[in-house]
């Protein structure tokens, strides 16, 4: 069992490595969306410097869930899902371990490109660890959420544009809570720890349920 | 694991949407049995095979291995081949395989095996190469390597021989034939002859019209 | 619409035989004068370059940010006039052309953005300020990255070659008017630029060292071109050599 989960990972990320589109894709979209709000503002680097961390996550969110349709469309569309619930491992499992997948993926890359975005807005320099935390800590809930949607538009028209309606709704606390670890620790008030630690609370709460959700959406799908 | 010797289906009726495709279907395949499934479009071929392997809820009726293995759920006995062969393009045609018999638990095959069972089909030679680059053809044949390669009881294949040419029709009813001689069970959806001796014929269009 | 090659050949890179025994004549004589004149240039710019009375020895930065700033762009024409030679004539080389040049005028263009941060933390106290020479290069910076993707994630080379090609045109015409707009939305918000390294205010000294290291980068490019183009036509002929095989598995 502990193999087929392997083998699945394995299978997942050598994917999503050769086919590197969906990754460069979203990590471009991410840096797009970024370099256009000053565009948009003006180029007043204090007002950037304010809602630095709260563009950071709004256009991380929105780039994770560019990608989110690739978790399960590509397996729906060349037969692999029918033949993954043939498997070992529960649905549910298999779900899960296709959301890890999708976060080690798209998640990790995408932390690690916001410092470098930081830079553009001039978010405060004490800001950057407890983005790189909050980051961490949050897009494991954007990547197990993200699958709930992707399970649930399979195979439809627009499933895109509807993936978005359905899942960004469900992310409002993982804003809210990332947005306020960042800006607590640069200008208060209270500590980054409390919200960070409520963050880690929704991944973790997302990780266990998120996958339940979507082999159900992925099961009804099959009708 | 005891070998199944045994596959009972008992009442089946299968819905889709308001329509009830097919009801009261019961049948029994021993062990090197197989059984063809015929009737036109629409009749219930695919949604029978699909039933079988647990991807659709069963409105009544169920299907079960005997002896009953206590551990394991009937869908873990099961290979299926539908209309797509579930052949990852950016995977090597052994990367393909090898997912799958990591996935499937199946023992684990030295490279010799694993290449003998590409060349069977002709593929041993394109084993390196992105399964992307194959026809149609070969993905379909490289889908059979996969029943092959991780060896399961019961095969549920629909429309097989969809793609392939002559002689590799022939090999696939070789497959099937020394898979039926080991002691396994095959259900087949197919509108060409395969020379395959089938104990039992279920005609789907001539049990709606009853 | 368009006439598809038959799928063993590509058969129109077949003959650049041609083209790679030229790369292969010229590649050592074009390494030896990108040596030569890159290290002439690094030697008059570091030694022989007063520093800025102003900036100090930041200003040497420049040496290595305007060179690149002018490949970033002449990359990016190179790939325009590629796009031209896929879409009118229909060259083989010319979609190899455009296709190599990508990465490379893309990792140019970022050299620029990097460098103008690194020049702007001493000057402005922030890695970044949104000045708009460095704006201007941080699109076309993104447009680099879409000529990349679109590439990416087209699989049949016959079209990727047209998309590409449409997809640079459209970037061509389009560079004028964003830079225009860039300049326009800055001028709005602040006076002027802080980077003033155009016109007659450079001295004449800076201006030997400059002009080196533009020849030293601009042979640089065409070196690191032409080896990008030996590779893509050499990866080519595998993969046609790979669907030669395949086809001959399922013949036999």
């Amino acid at each position: 069992m502990i193999r087929a989960c392997l083998a699945l990972l394995r299978r997942d990320l050598t994917l999503s490595w050769r086919e590197g589109g969906a990754i460069g894709t979203a990590l471009g979209f991410y840096f797009t969306v970024v370099v256009l709000t000053p565009l948009g503002l003006g180029p007043d680097l204090n007002l950037l410097s304010r809602i630095a961390a709260g563009m950071l996550w709004v256009a991380l969110l929105l780039a994770g869930l560019l990608s989110a349709d690739r978790i399960f469309h590509n397996d729906y569309e060349d037969g692999s899902l029918d033949l993954l619930m043939l498997g070992p491992i529960p649905l549910e499992l298999a779900a899960g371990i296709k959301s890890l997948a999708h976060w080690i993926a798209t998640g990790i890359p995408l932390t690690l490109l916001a410092p470098v975005l930081g830079l553009l807005l001039n978010l405060p320099i004490d800001a950057y660890g407890m983005l790189m935390l909050s980051l961490l800590a949050g897009t494991p809930a954007v990547s197990f959420l993200a699958a709930i949607g992707a399970a649930l538009t399979l195979g439809l028209r627009r499933s895109g544009v509807l993936i978005a309606l359905l899942v960004l709704p469900l992310y409002v606390p993982v804003l809210i809570f990332g947005v306020s670890s960042v800006s607590a620790a640069t200008t208060g008030p209270g500590s980054p720890w409390s919200a960070l630690l409520i963050l880690c609370a929704i991944s973790l709460i997302s990780i266990v349920l998120s996958p339940i959700a979507a082999a159900a959406a992925l099961r009804a799908s099959q009708r | 694991m005891e070998v199944p010797q045994r596959l009972e289906a008992h009442d089946l009726a299968c819905r889709r949407g308001l329509r009830l495709v097919f009801e009261g279907l019961s049948f029994a395949l021993s062990a090197g049995e197989a059984l063809l499934l015929t009737g036109p479009n629409g009749a219930g071929k695919t949604s029978l095979l699909r039933l079988m392997a647990g991807f659709l809820p069963a409105e009544t009726g169920e299907v079960r291995l005997l002896p009953a293995d206590e551990e394991k759920p009937f869908g873990e006995h099961v290979h299926y081949l539908g209309h797509a062969n579930g052949v990852k393009a950016s995977l090597t045609v052994s990367e393909n395989l090898q997912f799958w018999i990591d996935y499937y638990g199946a023992p684990p095959l030295s490279d010799e095996t694993i290449q003998a069972h590409l060349s069977r089909f002709g593929l041993a030679e394109i084993a390196d190469l992105p399964a992307g680059m194959l026809s149609a053809g070969q993905k379909r044949k490289l889908a059979l390597c996969r029943l092959l390669a991780a060896p399961r009881p019961v095969w549920l294949l629909d429309e097989p021989s969809v793609s392939l040419d002559a002689a590799s029709t022939k090999i696939l009813a070789a497959i099937i034939k020394d898979h039926l001689k080991a002691g396994g069970m095959a259900v087949v959806a197919t509108h060409l002859p395969l020379s395959l001796r089938f104990a039992q014929n279920l005609d789907l269009s001539a049990r709606e019209a009853a | 619409m368009s006439n598809r090659k038959p799928p063993g050949g590509l058969s129109g890179l077949a003959n650049p035989t041609r083209f790679l025994s030229l790369v292969n004549a010229v590649t050592p004589w074009l390494a030896g004068l990108t040596v030569l004149l890159i290290g002439y240039g690094l030697y008059l710019s570091f030694f022989q370059a007063p520093p800025d009375y102003q900036q100090g020895q930041t200003v040497k930065i420049m040496f290595i940010h305007v060179p690149s700033a002018w490949i970033s762009m002449f990359a990016y024409t190179v790939i325009a006039l590629s796009a031209l030679g896929v879409l009118i004539w229909r060259h083989p080389l010319a979609d190899v052309s455009a296709k190599a040049a990508a990465p490379i005028g893309a990792t140019f263009t970022f050299i620029v953005l990097v460098t103008g941060s690194l020049w702007g933390k001493p000057m402005w106290g922030t890695y970044w300020v949104w000045d708009a020479r460095l704006t201007s290069m941080l699109i076309l910076f993104l447009l680099y990255l879409g000529l990349i993707a679109l590439r990416q994630a087209i699989e049949d080379p016959v079209r990727a070659a047209r998309a590409t090609a449409i997809l640079a045109l459209v970037g061509a015409v389009n560079l004028p008017i964003i830079k225009f707009s860039v300049d326009w939305w800055n001028t709005l918000h602040q006076p002027a630029s802080v980077f003033r390294m155009g016109g007659p205010t450079i001295d004449p000294s800076l201006l030997t060292p400059l002009f080196v290291m533009g020849a030293g980068f601009f042979a640089l490019f065409t070196l690191l071109h032409l080896l990008a183009m030996r590779a893509e036509i050499l990866s080519r002929r595998v993969h046609a050599l790979q669907q030669i095989a395949v086809q001959r598995a399922a013949a036999a």
